[in-house]
């Protein structure tokens, strides 16, 4: 049914065209029969280029009204404020620059479309007009270049001063795990060969290294508000990206080496969840996904607003749902919580099987290899 | 045999009939397959690059469907993807390829082989006065090259696990272990055959391009008097020698890494269950060798587009083009910095942040002279007596989209902005505006205005053309306009759907509009194939001047023959962009006409401007 609607479009449309050509050709039969445009398409065509100006601002107004609130809400990070600050300077310059250059450039196209015998000006240069808009974006790039080194120099600046948190992010198609180094927080070695999922080592930490046995593995990503977090990322199988939007960060996680990022969260989930920007948008987006229940549709219950990371870098078939919670809170839940759960020592140590993290994770493995397998049989 | 420029022999050649200066008789296999005229080479590489286009749109807006309804059933996916798309629901595998086949084909098959080969072949012989390439075989033997890589990949579509998947860049280790995905088998090895062939095949015709340029050049065509469009051609295909062999190195080495054990790209992997044996490589080196050529590819599929843009915006406006000395040192500047900004697409892949400083500074510089460009285009246009021919709309359209998507360059070219906007669908709607689009802008304002050179004085319908610009021109920005505030809403690209994240839910509106945008852009291109078949048979004849041009090619007769000019090639004496020159009393240099043509001889009391 839908291929015979989209087919008879398809045919309607080829008519239409035919038939539009059809009037053209008609009614040029008294003007001069030529290809070349003539004053009066210079004259259409001058006034939908002003059009089209009208249309430029049109859809940026209308895009700025209807989609700024659909954007990541105020940066959670101590370096996202200042890197929101510098988004937004860029983006004032870019839009001003817009404005301007897509005005002139339209507007001249329709204040000098072409007439029979006017006589266009011979202006083939200017030196100091040259000068000066080779000038002018020199200095502001120039600006532009400094403040964001600035900024990037301290941003990848990733030291142990103010006794940060380490934590390891560690990637595989598709999920992530985070480890963390325990009472010591020391990271314990680790490598893809000594990976062992009979004996649930699915890090492939080394079990002789003292400082592996107090890490602690886990599916969920919990984080001390105001604690600088230095992270160290692992690859298993092919790169991958950790993700963070909603605090300005982003790193590739490469197999064969560590990469790093750090920086730290300033607002808590449930802080964030009391902005009123985010608590617009849950309000929104839960009042989408009512109407889609009502349709039917699987999982769209109500949402409750969670800070997330995603996987940024093409990892495969899953690579769209490869995400991790990631959860804010202060420092005595974070130690409660960190407290709680099992290290790595007990994990390997012991045969309990109780320990719903570590287990969990190893079956999603299996899941994961037998898909895989599947596939290339296929 | 290639015919040399200045053969004194055929100065007295204007007696012989219409097959021109061909010695012995052309069969249809040495005419029109196996062609050594550039003229036919150009076509070849149009038509080519326009069938390969077609293929391309049309997978995008098959992936842009999913992305608005995503898991929606249509009878189309089934028809089209077969075992891939269940029951009418796009797999998510498949979308992956359809992306990276998209991105491949539309990059190198139509902006880089369509663009710059076909205009290159038609316009560089015909604008700096030779008889044809410096090699017309190997010249022949380029586009067979292209035809068979292309072919390559379209056969790579049809193999058993699917075509190539791990996007358009190719980054291993997912490109290189089957077992990742079920495209890095058979499909990903024809990718790289298909590239192989096509490297050599662009080797082979910028080298041409390069020797034309440098030796065939009439008498009086000096490097300062070639038009803007041939020191466009001129500098894309330098930069094409410099980098495209280094993708040749990556492509030969991810080659070795997944047939021959070795591990230049590979280290510590462990997948379905086992550690591979790979050990030392890494994949960061991959991404600088890809991007060294990956950069410049840009400017290789824009720089052609914009030297069309000055010559068609020069003519069309009745003015000569703002700058020459300021767009040719531009070219030149960007052309150099192309080659040292490639770590911009690297800043977060673990490399030295300190070279991430050093990469955004020479990638803001190359601000510099794409601002030069863009103010001198706009300065041409001023107190012009614009003919707003569809080549001249394309061209105007392309210096808009130039504007636009070059603006939020500054903003991905800054390391620190890059952090949160890298490879999200900012990334996208920033290179699709300022390359994408604005060089199939430039690709079609060529074909417009040169369709009259490359069949025999026909023109294309204007009507339709006007039909072709607007709606291309107002569903361009519908689709990649509001695309910029998804990608700042923190979508990631090559995501197969967004559900997975509540946080984009409310994004799926503005994902519909997008699609339907594109939709309608598609439908319109459909106007152009109509509009483009139908002139070949049946376009109307306009004179051998149809835009009352300056260049060269037009005083060429419309009937095509092997040697491009009866007798002698005509002499130069001037620039290219003598339009609306007048004597200081107010009076055209020749009565009655706005323009002088580059053969024309200095008039007496005219001035030769200093250029």
């Amino acid at each position: 049914m839908t291929a015979l609607l989209t087919l008879t479009v398809l045919v309607l449309v080829a008519i239409a065209i035919w038939q539009m050509t059809k009037i053209f050709e008609l009614s040029q039969l008294k003007a001069e029969q030529t290809e070349v445009a003539t004053d009066s398409d210079n004259k259409y065509n001058g006034y939908l280029l002003f059009g089209f100006l009208i249309f430029i601002y049109g859809i940026t107004i209308f895009s700025f009204a209807k989609y700024t609130k659909v954007l990541l809400p105020e940066a959670s990070s101590a370096h996202g404020s200042e890197y929101d600050q510098l988004m937004w300077v860029s983006f004032a310059i870019i839009f001003f620059v817009q404005t301007i250059t897509q005005a002139l450039l339209h507007y001249f196209g329709y204040k000098y479309r072409g007439k029979k015998g006017k006589k266009a000006l011979f202006f083939a240069d200017n030196d100091r007009l040259e000068f000066i808009w080779t000038i002018i974006p020199v200095i502001v790039l120039a600006g532009l270049i400094l403040w964001g080194l600035y900024t990037w120099t301290n941003i990848m600046d990733v030291n142990d001063e103010d006794d940060p948190l380490i934590v390891e992010l560690y990637a595989q198609q598709f999920n992530w795990t985070a480890r963390y180094g325990g009472e010591d927080n020391v990271l314990g070695d680790a490598s893809v060969r000594l990976i062992d999922i009979n004996r649930a080592n699915v890090l492939g930490l080394d079990e002789s290294d003292p400082n592996a046995a107090d890490d602690v593995i886990v599916k969920e990503l919990h984080l001390p508000v105001g604690r600088k977090v230095n992270f160290m990322m692992r690859s298993q199988d092919v790169l991958h990206s950790a993700y963070m939007p909603h605090f300005r960060a982003q790193m590739n996680c490469v197999p064969g080496m560590i990469t790093q990022f750090s920086f730290t969260p300033t607002v808590t989930t449930e802080e964030i969840r009391l902005n009123p920007d985010v608590v617009d948008k849950v309000k929104r987006t839960n009042a989408l996904r009512a109407e889609w229940a009502a349709e039917g549709r699987p999982d769209s219950d109500p949402w409750e607003f969670d800070y997330v990371l995603l996987c940024n870098k093409i990892c495969g078939k899953s690579h769209y749902n490869m995400q991790m919670k990631i959860i804010v809170e202060t420092e005595e839940e974070f130690n409660k919580w960190l407290a709680e759960q099992t290290t790595f020592k007990q994990t390997v140590m012991s045969d309990d099987t109780e320990q719903v993290s570590v287990t969990e994770e190893a079956e999603e493995v299996d899941i994961s290899t037998e898909v895989a397998e599947a596939v290339v049989e296929e | 045999m290639s015919v040399t420029a200045h053969a004194p022999a055929h100065v007295d050649d204007h007696a012989h009939d219409d097959h021109g200066h061909h010695h012995h008789k052309e069969t249809f296999i040495t005419k029109y397959i196996f062609s050594q005229d550039h003229k036919m080479i150009a076509k070849q590489y149009l038509i080519t690059g326009l069938i390969m286009g077609f293929i391309g749109i049309a997978m995008s807006l098959l992936f842009r469907m999913q992305l608005a309804w995503p898991g929606e059933s249509f009878p189309i996916f089934e028809a089209l993807l077969g075992k891939w798309a269940p029951d009418g629901v796009m797999d998510a595998d498949i979308y992956l390829a359809l992306v990276t086949i998209h991105g491949t084909i539309m990059v190198f098959f139509v902006l880089t082989a369509g663009l710059s080969g076909t205009f290159s072949n038609l316009l560089i012989p015909l604008q700096i006065g030779a008889r044809d390439m410096a090699s017309g075989f190997l010249n022949m033997l380029s586009y067979w090259m292209f035809f068979l890589s292309s072919v390559i990949m379209v056969i790579s579509l049809f193999v058993e696990a699917g075509p190539a998947a791990a996007g358009w860049t190719i980054y291993p280790p997912l490109s290189a272990l089957p077992m990742a995905q079920p495209g890095s088998g058979a499909g990903m090895t024809l990718w790289l055959v298909s590239m192989a062939i096509f490297i050599a095949s662009s080797l082979l015709g910028s080298l041409n391009y390069i020797v034309t340029v440098i030796n065939l050049r009439t008498k009086g065509m000096s490097m300062t008097r070639l038009p803007l469009t041939i020191w466009a051609f001129f500098v894309t295909a330098v930069i094409g020698v410099i980098s495209f062999p280094v993708l040749l190195s990556a492509a030969l080495l991810l080659i070795m890494d997944r047939s021959f054990g070795t591990s230049f790209f590979l280290s510590d992997i462990f997948i379905q269950g086992e550690v591979l044996h790979y050990q030392g490589g890494s994949p960061v080196l991959f991404e600088h060798l890809f991007w060294f050529l990956g950069h410049p590819e840009v400017y290789i599929v824009l720089l052609p587009a914009l030297g069309i843009t000055s010559e068609v915006m020069s003519t069309n406006a009745r003015k000569p083009i703002f700058g020459y000395r300021a767009m040719v040192a531009s070219i030149l500047a960007i052309a150099f910095l192309s080659t040292i900004v490639w770590g911009h697409h690297m800043f977060i892949s673990g490399m030295n942040p300190f070279l991430g400083s050093v990469f955004t500074f020479t990638t803001l510089l190359i601000a510099i002279p794409s601002a030069v460009k863009a103010f001198n285009y706009i300065t041409t246009l001023w107190k012009g007596n614009l003919q707003l021919n569809p080549a001249m709309l394309f061209s105007i359209g392309l210096v808009s989209t130039f504007i636009t998507g070059g603006l939020t360059g500054i903003i991905l070219g800054d390391s620190t902005l890059d952090i949160n906007v890298h490879d999200t669908y900012f990334v996208v709607a920033h290179f699709h505006l300022v390359m994408g689009i604005s060089a199939l802008y430039g690709l079609f304002a060529g074909v417009y205005h040169w369709f009259p050179k490359m069949f025999q004085g026909r023109m294309m319908n204007k009507n339709l053309g006007y039909v072709h610009f607007w709606i291309t021109a107002i569903c361009a920005y519908g689709v990649f306009f509001p695309m910029h505030f998804v990608g700042m809403a923190g979508v990631p690209r090559r995501y197969y759907q967004n559900t997975a994240f509540p946080m984009f839910d409310e994004l799926t509106n503005v994902q519909v509009l997008m699609t339907v945008f594109a939709l309608v852009a598609g439908l319109a291109q459909l106007v152009f194939v109509y509009n483009f078949i139908r002139s070949i048979f049946y376009g109307k004849r306009g004179p051998q001047n149809p835009w009352s041009s300056n260049t060269l090619e037009w005083t060429a007769p419309q009937k095509h023959f092997h040697g491009n000019w009866e007798g002698e090639i005509p002499h130069v004496y001037r620039w290219a962009y003598d339009y609306s020159k007048t004597y200081e009393n107010g009076e055209y240099i020749i009565p009655g006409q706005d323009f002088v043509p580059q053969n024309t001889p200095l008039q007496e009391n005219e001035e030769e401007l200093n250029h």
